[in-house]
């Protein structure tokens, strides 16, 4: 769980955590910057406290639809060549990542 | 030609006082001409267009030409075109060459379209002014130091500067009806799940979807007859027929029901963009309609809604962004950890990291109820709000943007203030209805935006009524004075 020193502001080390989650490299000079505007964007957002949602029910989707199902059959032909040939590092059909295991 | 309507260029065509090679090069020149001075394309298409534009006077010479034959268009960048770059405005997609195109480009070259290239827009569709695209700001083209509006703003520029006829947009939270009003144009959001996702790059799954930002109601009814549609490639593509737009442009609307909410005309809203707005909607009432104050309680709680809604969605999607399958990779990364961090570090802008940043918050253990369950049930509220006024109304209408364009730089430093921008638009794609805005009277030289919000799949309400407004006044032909 990311502390946070008081309700609505996030620190340096915040966002460095958050940076790490996102996979993002982020810059020592740059963690106060991106903290205080995370921070201005957190207090727009908790002026959703206004309003007790208790029991409503969540909404996470505009349209009220079930999941489509398609018939069980093979309808995509084989496409590596013309998908791979816009990744940055591939060799004999495979992509090309540093080494993972020693 | 620049000026004629879609369906008199189609006429002009079909008669043959002029070929499609002849309507493309015409806006080639002027692109080549003005856009320097708006930057509203990141990429032109030249050779192929023309290659495009012969085929469509073969077909015309034939007698088997469309609506849209041969008519030169423009595509945000946000849309996969298959053998032409599709940067989505940020450094990521640089070097991305798609290989296979989007619905929507799919169906709009089936229609016969040409397109001319590709629209500049904010990074991931992420902005309101059309500042942070890797590519640089576009300018609006009524005064050069002030905004577009995002983050379809290359192809609002582009349509109100007539450097195309019409362009395509998306719209997640106002992103076709910003940057419509600030240009003075149409633009039109379907309802969610009316035109397929498949092949436009994802922001918030939830609330994009993809539009039209053309000079009149009636070229956007064309585009969108086109563009419309199931598609069994988008999961939650609506399976819903598409009626015919066209055939109800030209319906009355006496006895129209408009509900204008007393949230959209409060504190905040530019007196002139008010009076501008008003004036609009006394055209309508002379037409027969009818205004009946409503309240929507909760849509001013819809862009603290929205800033969690839409950066958690898109923290997931720009997951995918890793360095490996396509779009930058740093150089030597020295293990997978440091590809991915630094190649998304370089690849993406301030604007792009931030949301995924709070996006990624918000879902992390022990926030996910206080962020994100929250803003769903507030969600739920804002659509009821919606469902409710629609039992009384026909259509909802109000400002589209609480001021006319602002000047470049004004906000960048502030995104929350930024974020504003969208308080009247962002509503109606957390509801997923649709939404189209049409231009009223300038204030002091900048165009201002009526928007209308439909019921669900109600855009040929929406066009119709935009339609007989437009039917009634001209400010809709009105041409930025340095672009005619």
């Amino acid at each position: 769980m990311i502390r946070r020193a008081n309700a609505m502001d996030l620190d340096s080390t915040d966002v460095a955590k958050i940076a790490h989650l996102a996979q993002l490299q982020v810059a020592d000079t740059d963690l106060d910057a991106y903290a205080a505007d995370l921070s201005n964007i957190l207090h727009l957002v908790e002026q959703m406290n206004a309003v007790d949602t208790a029991g409503v029910e969540p909404m996470a989707h505009p349209l009220h639809m079930a999941q489509r199902l398609r018939a069980d059959a093979v309808t995509e032909t084989d496409q590596r060549e013309a998908f791979q040939s816009v990744a940055p590092a591939t060799e004999d059909g495979l992509y090309l990542v540093p080494k993972v295991i020693e | 030609m620049h000026d004629l309507s879609i369906a008199a260029l189609a006429a002009g065509l079909r008669e043959k006082r002029f070929s499609s090679r002849e309507l493309t090069a015409h806006f080639f020149e002027r692109i080549e001409r003005l856009d320097p001075a708006l930057n509203s394309c990141i990429t032109i298409d030249h050779d192929a267009a023309l290659v495009v534009a012969d085929a469509a006077d073969r077909r015309l010479a034939a007698g088997d030409g469309g609506p849209l034959t041969g008519i030169p268009i423009l595509h945000k960048d946000i849309l996969l075109t298959k053998g032409l770059r599709t940067s989505c405005g940020s450094r990521m997609l640089d070097n991305f060459v798609p290989p296979f195109d989007a619905t929507v480009v799919e169906r709009l070259a089936a229609a016969g379209t040409v397109m001319l290239g590709k629209a500049n827009m904010d990074e991931f569709a992420m902005g309101s002014s059309n500042e942070t695209s890797y590519y640089g700001p576009v300018r609006n083209p009524w005064e050069t130091t002030r905004v577009p509006g995002g983050s379809s703003g290359g192809s609002a520029a582009a349509v109100a500067a007539r450097l195309c006829t019409a362009a395509t947009g998306t719209d997640t939270g106002g992103s076709i009806r910003q940057p419509a009003a600030l240009c003075g144009i149409t633009g039109i959001k379907p309802t969610y799940g009316r035109c397929s996702r498949y092949g436009m790059i994802a922001f918030a799954s939830s609330l994009d979807q993809a539009g039209v930002l053309a000079r009149s109601a009636a070229d956007a009814a064309l585009l969108l007859q086109a563009m419309a549609g199931f598609d069994a490639r988008d999961s939650t593509s609506a399976e819903a027929p598409v009626p015919d737009y066209a055939a109800t442009l030209e319906d009355d609307i006496a006895g129209l029901r408009i509900g204008l909410p007393k949230e959209y005309f409060g504190e905040g809203l530019d007196t002139g963009v008010e009076t501008s707005v008003r004036a609009a909607l006394a055209e309508l009432e002379k037409q027969g309609a009818t205004l009946v104050d409503i309240s929507l309680p909760n849509a001013p709680l819809s862009v603290p809604v929205y800033y969690v809604v839409a950066p958690a969605e898109c923290s997931s999607n720009l997951a995918r962004f890793d360095g490996v399958r396509y779009g930058h990779r740093c150089e030597a990364p020295a293990d997978l950890a440091d590809l991915y961090k630094r190649s998304r570090a370089e690849g993406f802008g301030p604007e792009v990291k931030r949301r995924i940043m709070i996006g990624t918050y918000a879902l992390s253990a022990g926030y996910y109820d206080a962020y994100y369950l929250k803003a769903q049930q507030l969600r739920q509220l804002i659509a009821g709000d919606f469902r409710r006024a629609f039992q009384d109304v026909d259509v909802i209408m109000g400002p589209t943007t609480p001021t006319t364009a602002f000047a470049l730089g004004a906000k960048t430093d502030d995104p929350v203030a930024m974020y504003l921008n969208d308080i009247y638009t962002i509503a109606t794609n957390l509801a997923g209805l649709p939404g189209l805005s049409v231009p009223v009277a300038a204030v002091n030289g900048l165009p201002v935006g009526l928007q209308m919000i439909g019921d669900y799949f109600a855009e040929g309400r929406l066009l119709n009524v935009a339609h007989q407004l437009q039917q009634a006044t001209d400010w809709h032909w009105a041409l930025p004075p340095e672009f005619g």
